[in-house]
Formats: C-alpha cells, structure tokens, sequence
C-alpha cells in the first residue's frame, strides 16, 4: 500500500493561507510600530525604567508592618464596604432581574430594566464612586453606594439570563394549580435558578471585595486611601504591606468562597 | 417536605433519602448564621456621617445642575485626543498581555506541560497578576516608567496576563488528545504539536478571550488617568480637580458612546470568528 501510495506523484501538504488572518497580523503589527512610536517608547526609556524599577523593589522590600493598626482599620473598612455592597446589590438585583427577563415580563418593562442594568455596567466602580463622593461626602458609604451599582450591573444581568433559560413546564404546573404570581415565582422560577444565583454572588463578593480596595483612591472609604497616601508619600515599604495584606485577604475569600460552592453546589 | 423513601431491594434496610448528609445541613446552617451575623456587624459598624447623608439630595440635585449642559467644546479640545490614548492604551496592552500569557497559559496547562513544579509556577505568576488591580499596577508603573500612556499600558497587560494566561491554559486543558497523539506518533517534534494539534483547537476561544479581555480593557483603562496613567482618566481628573462638572459630564457621555460601539462591535466580530 506503502509502496502504491509513493508510485503516484508525491503531494505534498499545503497548508491553505488564510489571507484576512494574515492581514489581520499584518495590521496589529503595523499598529504595534505605530503606538511604541505614539508613545515614545525607545531602549533608553526602557532600560532606564528596568533600573528605576529595581531601586522600586528594593525600597519596597522589607514591608513595613509597624503601622499595622491603620492597616487592619482599612481593611475591614474595605470588608464591610464589600460585604453590605453585596448583599444590598443582591437584594436590589433580584427584582430587576425578573423585570429584565424577556420570558415572564412584558417588552416595554424588560427594556426599561434591561437599560438600568446597561446604565449600572457601563462605568467603571470608581469613576461610579467619584459621583458618589460628591452626593454623599467621602467615607465609605460612597463606596459603599458605587459597588452596590457595579453589582446590579453584574448580577441582575445574569440574573434575568438564567431566568431566561429556564424551562417553562415547571411554571405551567405550578399557574395550573391556580397559584397567584409570587407563588408561581417562588415555587416555579427561584427553585431552577437559585443554584446559578449562588455562584454569582460569590463571584460578585469576590469582585467587590477587589474593587472595595479600590474606591478608596477617590476618597470613597477602605484600605484604598491609605494605599494612595502611602503611595504619595513615597512610603513604598508601606505599600509592599497593604499589597500583600490585599492579596491575602483576596486568596482567603476566595477560599472561602470555594467552600461556599461546595455547599450550596 | 415529605421524604420519598428508596426501597431497592438489594439492601436489607430500608433507607431514608435526604438531599444532604447531616453534617451537610449543619454546615449550611451554620453557614446561614456566620453570614447574617457577617452582614449585622457590617451594617452595625460602619461608618455613615449622618450630615452628610441627610445633604445627599440636595447635593445630587446640585451635581446635576452643574452637569447639565454638558460641555461640548471639551470634546474637540480635549476628550477626543484623550480618548484615543485610553483606546491604545487597551489595545497595546492587550497585545502586550498576550504575547506574555501564550508561554504562561502553556506552562499553567497541565496535559502540555508535564511538569509540576512549572505549573505552579506559572499559576502563581497568574494569581498574583489577577489579585492586584489595574489600578494598583498602573500606580507601580507610574512610579517605575514615569507618568504617561506607557504605564497604563503595562498596568493593563499586567493585570490582563492572569485572566488571559488562565481562561487559555483552561482552553488547552479541554482540547481533545486525539489529534495531539496522532501528531506525536508521527514524530513530530514539540513545537510542530503545539502549532498544529493544539493551536488549531484553542484558536477560537482564545480569540473570543482576547476580545472579552480587550472589552473590559477599554473600560479599565478609562481609570487609570486618575492615577496619571494617560488616557481619558487624566481629562476626567483635570475636570474633576477644577470643578468643572459639564466637563465632567461630556468626558462620562464619550465613554457612555465608545463603550456601547465598543459592546456591538465585539459581537459583531464574536459572531464573526466562532
């Protein structure tokens, strides 16, 4: 068979070209040249940087704990910022994710619901915590107001998603024993999605707790202030702690959060 | 809740079934419990200056005052320029996180690399660069590069490495053996399996990655002015510092408009490539 095969002319294996793949690369290399020259990126610079960069680190290490009681007052700020943030943004998520969910409301309400949630997702926490800060003074209720909009952004979103794609027999069971709507929403809707729904808030107190780190830079409460004054204050061996207080923080609730999935699976 | 109970046969007890383990259902409650008690403290003790709340509605009513008109002559003067230094800023930091994330995201997958000490190695790198936030690494850049776009653009391929470098490595956990056993039997060396076998299977999920990545990008990189990083962030800072509110008004409506062509050109190009 071999042997039959070679008789016959060789092909050989050509790989067909995929021209827009090509141009494709072709454009973002071109695009790459273009903006290290926009941004004025040369050797030099970047040598420079590579110096300046381990003279940062070196001032960085050892952290200083010695202020570790501005520290822990900061993080648990930023905890209950992300905490109450969550639960509110889940309470407030729940009906206006029904209200979005194209299966169960009327057209005209899930656009109006459907442009809430677009309006909540499309700032940034931070820049939805600089409003904030004016409405309501610096501090973490601030904070605490921008990340409950970053979590109806998230949450109420897929929220309405899941509902979307439950099965609809279950409902008709439940309306054809003559139950009236709430009973009907929670015997036949909450039952199928409430496993969804609880990997969403942990995803999202996992998130909040990472953004709650945050909107402190713009005065909005938690350990984020003191990281930036830090920062400013050129007290880098300071900011090495509150950066590995924040990792430590993160990787315990993400623990913790694993161990929430395992129950509630 | 009434209890169906499951008589096989086979066994000699009749057992009674529960949806959860005893210890299962104490867990949960004392779950129930450590998580009100959680949110009770919380709400207990944090801090609320009652002045400034009872001010709330007449400072809204203030900010949108002077929101409203928005100034629409900050846009050619400043916005637009701005704005396309936060759009570079997103895509050379996306580009500058891929080509990073390849080599970790295959170092992080555990049927290619057969090594464990590398894979941990390289989901450490990956969970370092996810816990600390953009803002915080444009913060380092800013003080390692100096001001400017240059540092936003690390600050986004830094933090971008790890949502990258993992959602790949998962995608060449799931690709199919088959293809890469029958490369492997040919002879083929390592490189040639890893273009042809794997690549092949992962290329468009690691596209729709890259875009989903490059989106949530475009949206980081609008803060990272705040902290001197270049980009949109700067002129919303400059309006925010002088008070000028309209200002501040136009910069949050280009966003608002780039952000949403932004959404319908991904799906677009999504539905396009997968």
């Amino acid at each position: 068979m071999t042997t039959n095969m070679s008789s016959a002319s060789p092909k050989k294996y050509v790989r067909k070209r995929n021209w827009l793949a090509t141009f494709s690369y072709l454009v973002f290399a071109a695009y790459l040249v273009y903006v290290l020259s926009l941004f004025e990126v040369n050797i030099d610079r970047l040598i420079v940087g590579i110096d300046r960069g381990g003279e940062f680190i070196g001032r960085m290490m050892p952290p200083n704990f010695e202020r570790y009681s501005l520290l822990i007052e900061g993080m648990l700020e930023s905890m209950q910022i992300a905490i109450i943030a969550t639960t509110a943004g889940v309470l407030l998520s729940l009906p206006i994710g029904f209200l979005a969910a194209r299966n169960l409301m009327p057209t005209w309400v899930t656009w109006l619901a459907r442009i809430v949630i677009v309006g909540c997702r499309s700032f940034h926490p931070v820049i939805v915590a600089i409003l904030f800060v004016k409405a309501v003074g610096f501090g973490a209720l601030a904070g605490t107001l921008a990340l409950i909009v970053a979590s109806i952004g998230f949450i109420a979103k897929l929220f309405a998603e899941a509902i979307e794609e439950i099965s609809l027999k279950q409902i008709e069971a439940v309306r054809a024993t003559g139950a009236p709507f709430f009973s009907i929403i929670a015997f036949g809707v909450l039952p199928q999605v409430m496993g969804r729904f609880i990997g969403f808030i942990s995803y999202q107190l996992d998130s909040n707790l990472r953004n709650s780190t945050m909107v402190g830079l713009v005065g909005a409460g938690g350990i984020g202030g003191t990281l930036f004054a830090a920062f400013q204050r050129f007290d880098y061996d300071f900011v090495s702690a509150i950066l590995i207080a924040i990792i430590a923080v993160i990787m315990v609730a993400e623990g913790i959060n694993n161990i929430m999935r395992k129950l509630y699976r | 809740m009434n209890q169906p109970t499951l008589d096989k046969g086979t066994f000699m007890e009749k057992k009674t079934w529960t949806r959860f383990s005893p210890i299962e259902r104490t867990a949960r409650f004392l779950f129930y419990i450590v998580t009100v008690a959680v949110i009770v403290v919380s709400l207990q003790t944090i801090e609320v200056i009652p002045e400034f709340l009872l001010d709330a509605p007449e400072q809204i009513g203030d900010m949108l005052n002077r929101m409203w008109p928005p100034d629409v002559t900050y846009y050619p003067s400043t916005i637009h320029e701005a704005m396309l230094e936060t759009i570079h800023i997103a895509t050379l930091g996306t580009l500058l996180a891929i080509v990073m994330a390849i080599p970790i995201g295959v170092m992080v997958a555990e049927n290619v690399t057969q090594n464990k000490a590398l894979n941990w190695f390289a989901r450490l790198i990956l969970v370092s660069s996810r816990s600390i936030n953009s803002l915080v690494w444009a913060l380092l850049f800013v003080a390692i590069l100096g001001p400017g776009p240059l540092a936003g653009a690390f600050a986004i391929a830094f933090r971008s490495i790890g949502f990258i470098g993992k959602l790949f490595g998962e995608a060449l956990e799931e690709s199919a053996p088959g293809p890469i056993e029958a490369l492997r039997t040919t002879g083929a060396p390592w490189f040639s399996i890893m273009t042809m076998g794997y690549w092949p299977q992962v290329v468009p999920t690691f596209w729709a990655i890259v875009l989903f990545r490059w989106d949530i990008n475009l949206r980081e990189s609008a803060v990272l002015g705040l902290v001197g990083a270049g980009g949109i962030g700067v002129a919303l800072n400059t309006a925010l510092e002088l008070f000028y509110w309209d200002r501040v008004s136009m910069v949050l409506l280009s966003m608002l408009v780039v952000v949403a062509v932004v959404e319908v050109l991904v799906t677009q190009i999504r539905k396009r490539i997968i």
